[in-house]
């Protein structure tokens, strides 16, 4: 690694430490942002003469915080404040100098960072690209990139996204312990959106939006190692984790979509499984149950199974129940009939399903899986019918061929047929 | 003469690496261990998961206190380590426990490990 990939790498580590604690003093988003590039400016220039600093995001803070005192003292003609070369060689000067950053001090200020991108007034898109702008420190190309829009397009989204959090009030005192565990929450959302941003994408997409999975794969072990102990958090990471494992696996070579089933399972990553796995276990022994966990709790009994056939479905089956009540949603209900498709059959499924058309009537999936389980009950009429209203809801040009393949399919009885999962596979 | 190398790095940095990175990184590793696996002086290598994925047993105080996420206390020094098959982290605390129980005070940081290779020394 060379020198500069090396400060490179040092500064994207530090930048939401470095960050959040230049906020605090500033109490202005754009004030922060000037004096980090200022700092990560002259961290370029004295880095490598004087070597790194032992602790970057210190120096980063300490220098991003003088060189805006600075500019004020130079305004007024006084004395301006030692250089930053001097600072980086003093070992204990600089422990003195900087402002005891504790790791609660810290943790707070990351927290804070995060959490006004997931301001409540701002769409989720605005969030998202708040958060990979501010806390990632991804440029505005490579955003607008991942989210195949203009790079002027996204520059203005970003502008309007600042504009809106700086007019709202965001309190700068230290949290207490419920506002800490609601900004946890809302900030552990809005990495999940992340996430599924980069995952939703297409296979001719998928390339570029895989660097949005990435970063909240990031996103997740920074918080993790701030909350240390959140079951949640943990839950989260895990979850990421396990999905973004089967990656490489998740489109064939043609771009079609390979169902979890028919994935070929050698090209999971056995080493995101295995963290996943590792933190699924750290989670359960909190014995508090939380929708992240439980939906990383399934991905791992899919990540487990050597074949498709090996799949535990009754324990998804019980998961997928627990989920339901954690937080009720037509979608999950959908995805847990899936599971009893496999456990009791798709009549049963079929019954659990049916009072949702009211509310997924405009549900590419709610389609694809009622279609598919009526024709594994050999209603094949009503299941064409059911297939073409999904592809017409189709989001992506795969989608619908996937569907497609399924009616090909009812046109050659005997041949066993397979149900879309709903969602993310 | 055993000698055990410890490889420390920032964390953040290096799960940033993308995979062709980290792979890359690997392949040039891999061959410094061939050789030195050839002369029959490789030992066991092992690369471990994230400290987000670490877990303590503190074996200071009786019983043994479980607490999420590596090993902090700066009083203590890294004196050896155990690498053990477990179905999963109830079982590797268990035989963490049993050490404890012979062998009181500090802690043990229990840390999946990614990558295992059991070396050539001493077979």
């Amino acid at each position: 690694v060379s020198e500069v990939a090396w400060i490179d790498a040092a500064l994207t580590s530090a930048r939401p430490q470095a960050l959040g604690a230049l906020l605090r003093y500033f109490r202005d988003l754009d004030r922060a942002e000037e004096a980090f590039q200022e700092a990560c400016l002259r961290a370029l220039k004295t880095w490598p003469q004087n070597g790194p600093p032992r602790d970057a995001a210190a120096w980063l803070i300490m220098v991003g915080r003088n060189v805006a005192i600075d500019q004020v003292r130079r305004q007024r003609k006084q004395q301006p404040l030692p250089a930053e070369d001097v600072i980086s060689d003093l070992d204990d000067a600089e422990a003195e100098l900087a402002e005891r950053l504790d790791g609660q001090h810290y943790r707070d200020d990351i927290l804070r960072l995060l959490f006004i991108c997931c301001h409540p007034d701002l769409p989720a898109t605005q969030q998202i690209a708040l958060a990979l702008r501010v806390v990632s420190g991804l440029t505005v190309k490579q955003i607008a990139r991942a989210f195949l829009v203009s790079e002027s397009a996204m520059e203005q989204r970003i502008t309007r996204a600042k504009s809106r959090v700086g007019a709202a009030q965001v309190p700068f005192e230290t949290p207490g312990a419920v506002e800490r565990s609601e900004r946890l929450a809302a900030v552990a959302a809005m990495i999940y959106l992340i996430f599924n941003e980069g995952y939703s994408a297409g296979s001719a997409e998928a390339g570029a939006r895989a660097p949005l999975c990435e970063e909240a794969i990031r996103l997740a072990r920074l918080l993790l190692r701030l909350f240390p102990a959140e079951p949640e958090i943990m839950g989260l990471t895990a979850l990421l984790l396990l999905q973004h494992a089967r990656m490489a696996a998740r489109f064939g070579a043609d771009g079609s979509i390979m169902l979890l089933e028919d994935q070929e399972r050698g090209l999971w990553d056995r080493t995101l499984i295995a963290e996943g796995l590792a933190l699924i276990d750290k989670a359960v022994r909190h014995r508090r149950r939380g929708p992240y966990l439980a939906q990383a709790a399934i991905a791992a009994l899919h990540a487990r199974a050597a074949k498709a056939q090996d799949t535990d479905w009754a324990q998804i089956d019980l998961l997928y129940a627990a989920l339901e009540q954690l937080q009720p949603s037509p979608v999950i209900t959908l995805n847990r009939a899936v599971a009893v498709s496999k456990v009791r059959g798709p009549e049963a499924a079929l019954a659990m399903i049916e009072p949702l058309a009211a509310q997924l009537s405009g549900y590419f999936y709610f389609f694809g899986v009622k279609g598919g389980l009526l024709m594994q009950l050999g209603r094949a009429a009503e299941a064409r019918t059911v297939f073409n209203r999904a592809i017409a809801l189709a989001n992506t040009p795969a989608e619908a061929a996937h569907i497609r393949l399924h009616l090909d399919r009812l046109m050659e009885p005997g041949v066993p047929p397979a149900i879309a999962r709903p969602h993310r596979e | 003469m055993l000698y055990a190398i410890l490889c420390y790095n920032d964390e953040d940095a290096v799960c940033a690496w993308s995979k062709e990175e980290d792979a890359a990184v690997m392949a040039k590793l891999q061959v410094v261990q061939d050789r030195l696996a050839k002369e029959g002086r490789l030992g066991p290598v092992a690369r471990l998961l994230p400290t987000t994925a670490a877990t303590t047993l503190r074996k200071d105080r009786d019983p043994p206190l479980v607490i999420d996420g590596p090993f902090a206390e700066t009083k203590e020094q890294f004196l050896g380590f155990y690498v053990v098959d477990c179905a999963g982290l109830e079982e590797a605390l268990q035989i963490a426990r049993d050490l404890g129980a012979v062998n009181p005070g500090g802690s043990y940081e229990i840390r999946p490990v990614g990558y295992f290779k059991p070396g050539s020394v001493g077979a």
